[in-house]
């Protein structure tokens, strides 16, 4: 092997400006690779985790997933109703403290409950269209962030103010609201109620912070119409990622339409599965064409060295020992190549993390986020390396299977 | 008793193409071991054909060769790379010795493929041959830095290396002067007063005659075979 090497050194080192474009193809190939892998699960990451820490994990509706079967069904096949529900009223979540109660006693997380509904805000003639969302302050601080994403003011501030209401930053900059003042808000029955901005929040999530406020759920009862009613309940559980299957056991125990919030943001998670596999595929292509400049090195080499390989078989080298030479030629220009590229992904992701950019999906301007995952390296570097021993095999096989005599002949 | 180091039975060596060819039709011959053959004949006539054949460099369409008493036409071409690098020392007209090697590196490779000594063993050994071929001071220098004759003693040393049991060598003076193909033919004759077995194909009657026995080659066939002294031993012209 140390003789298979020394062959090798003696080849590659003889040509080292080749073999140094070969280890910039190998790094430039292996750094954006790792840049890319850390730019994207970084963003895809902090976004998750805004998505986790904005939303309750599991929301349950006064809804069934079908709408039960009408009598008239059940006799007529032919029959079919439609519209059932009453549009007015909600229907509301049928005693909801025993089905919180019971709930509480087996997830592993907390469980609050909402009153949500709709309204339209109205200050100094700007007319939005708003969620309302009806909270209990003190469970309130177990199943969500909220708290935390005050900017002004306190949940407890709610009960102070007549009408209370915590309105996102985003929203309030459009309506041209501070703590304080008051604004109008009108419901869906035509009740209007005159409401009091107790403190501003911003949850990081654009959607969130344009269109939603909070208030007691007294004050969301007052504006629907239906005093008492709770048409939400809101689960936080310590394992985020367990939501899909509480919820699907959640719903199975009380028959309400429990949505996780990665059923919530199906839309949006799809989206990262379709840019993922471009991703991979992209960075893919970047590994294996960064091979192709070590692919050129080792099929120029074998064939300058076509009579060496046919005196080494010759002498009696066997044929995979004399091909492993020119294998071992693009491990080391793999091996520089792939630390350089280490070196040059870790600098491009340090780079990429001082800039600060624009977010759409939160409408903040913040650092990029990073991940740092050794696995990136590993995996880029490891397919580097697959790349490179392959590209050199199948110039090496085709070169090595020749017969010495062939070329014994040729050159005497 | 004279022990059989090299022998070849009815030995066949077919190109098949467009047009069939036959590079050796029929050869048979016992080399005896620390003989020295000499093999003659015209251009063309298939003289390298032979000893690529008695080298395991190149497989018979016909026909076997033993080496040491051991058949060889059943072996892998694995096998036959494990025979070449321990039994069979080849020299050729040109030198092909490893151009980014230096001498002794070059001498030291059929060692260090095979992997029986130590470094320390095989340093010793290669600067012993190399010492004994008078190239004592080359040892560290490149191909490139040295003559041809040096070139084609470094390739002997190379040759030597693993102790085969048979050198064939190739026209091995074809490219030197008068000075160095003396030099290379007492190498040679000297190799097989050792023990060593040695087959040469040469143009040169004069070398030719300092040989144990010459083979003359004709189409491929053994056309005449004489004893050192010049005294013919078989004849058996082409049909
Ligand atoms: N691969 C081949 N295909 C066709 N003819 C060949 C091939 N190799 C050698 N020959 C021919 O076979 C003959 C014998 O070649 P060779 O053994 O080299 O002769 P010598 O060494 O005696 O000059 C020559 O005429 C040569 O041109
Ligand atoms: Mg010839």
């Amino acid at each position: 092997m140390k003789l298979l090497f020394n062959i090798a050194w003696t080849h590659v080192s003889a040509r080292v400006r080749q073999t140094l474009v070969g280890m910039a193809g190998v790094a430039m190939g292996v750094g954006f690779t790792i840049m890319m892998a850390g730019l994207m699960q970084g963003s895809q990451i902090d976004f998750l985790r805004q998505l986790v820490d904005t939303m309750p994990h599991i929301t349950v509706d006064d809804e069934r997933r079908s709408v039960p079967t009408q009598p008239a069904e059940r006799e007529y096949a032919a029959v079919q109703m439609a519209e059932i529900a009453n549009v007015g009223k909600r229907p509301g979540i049928k005693y909801p403290e025993s089905v919180m109660s019971s709930l509480g006693s087996w997830i592993p997380g907390e469980v609050a409950p909402s009153v949500k509904t709709t309204a339209i805000i109205d200050h100094g003639g700007a007319r939005i269209g708003i969620t309302l969302t009806g909270i209990d302050p003190r469970r309130e601080v177990h199943v969500s962030k909220l708290a935390s994403q005050m900017r002004e003011g306190k949940l407890d501030d709610l009960s102070r103010a007549p009408n209370g209401i915590l309105v996102g930053e985003a929203l309030a900059e459009k309506l041209g609201v501070k703590t304080g003042n008051t604004v109008l808000l009108v419901g869906g029955q035509g009740i209007q109620l005159n409401s009091t901005v107790a403190g501003l929040f911003r949850s990081g999530l654009k959607r969130v912070d344009e269109s939603q406020i909070y208030s007691l759920a007294g004050t969301a009862q007052v504006m629907m119409g239906q005093s008492g009613v709770v048409n939400q309940l809101r689960l936080r559980l310590n394992d985020p990622m367990s939501a899909q299957k509480v919820a699907a056991q959640v719903e199975a125990q009380t028959g309400y339409k429990s949505v996780s919030w990665q059923e919530a943001n199906a839309d949006l998670l799809s989206t990262f599965t379709v840019r993922d596999f471009i991703v991979l595929t992209v960075m893919g292509a970047m590994l294996l064409t960064s091979s192709f400049a070590t692919y050129n090195i080792i099929s120029t080499i074998t064939h300058e060295k076509r009579q060496d390989i046919a005196i080494m078989k010759s002498l009696g080298m066997r044929e995979y020992a004399v091909r492993r030479i020119f294998i071992i030629e693009s491990i080391i220009i793999g091996v520089v190549g792939i630390l350089f590229g280490w070196i040059l992904g870790y600098l491009l992701c340090y780079g990429w993390s001082k800039i600060t950019i624009f977010n759409p999906l939160t409408g903040t301007t913040v650092p990029l986020q990073i991940y740092y995952s050794a696995m990136h390296y590993v995996v880029a570097g490891g397919i580097s390396l697959l790349c490179c021993a392959g590209a050199a095999y199948f110039p090496a096989r085709k070169a090595t299977r020749v017969h010495p005599v062939d070329i014994i002949r040729g050159a005497s | 008793m004279t022990e059989v180091a090299l022998q070849a039975v009815e030995l066949v060596r077919r190109i098949e193409g467009v047009v069939s060819h036959t590079l050796v039709n029929g050869i048979d011959l016992a080399v005896n071991k620390g003989e020295f053959v000499a093999i003659t004949g015209p251009s063309g006539s298939g003289k390298s054909s032979l000893l690529y054949l008695l080298g395991l460099l190149d497989a018979p369409s016909e026909g076997e060769i033993m080496i040491c008493g051991q058949p060889t036409s059943k072996l892998s071409e694995t096998e036959r790379a494990d025979v070449r690098l321990t039994k069979c020392g080849f020299v050729f007209q040109f030198h092909f010795l490893l151009p980014e090697f230096t001498s002794l590196d070059n001498v030291l490779l059929p060692m260090r493929a095979a992997g029986r000594m130590t470094e320390g063993e095989m340093r010793e050994r290669g600067l012993a041959l190399l010492g004994s071929l008078g190239l004592g001071e080359h040892a560290n220098k490149r191909p490139n830095q040295l003559s041809g004759g040096q070139r084609q003693r470094v390739a002997i040393a190379r040759a030597l290396a693993n102790r085969p049991e048979i050198i064939v060598a190739d026209e091995p003076t074809g490219a030197l002067d008068t000075a160095s193909t003396e030099q290379v033919f007492s190498i040679l004759r000297d190799i097989a007063d050792q023990g060593q077995t040695v087959v040469v194909v040469t143009h040169d009657p004069a070398l030719a005659a300092r040989a144990d026995r010459r083979i003359h080659i004709v189409d491929g066939k053994i056309a005449e075979i004489t004893g050192r002294d010049g005294g013919e031993l078989v004849c058996e012209m082409g049909s």
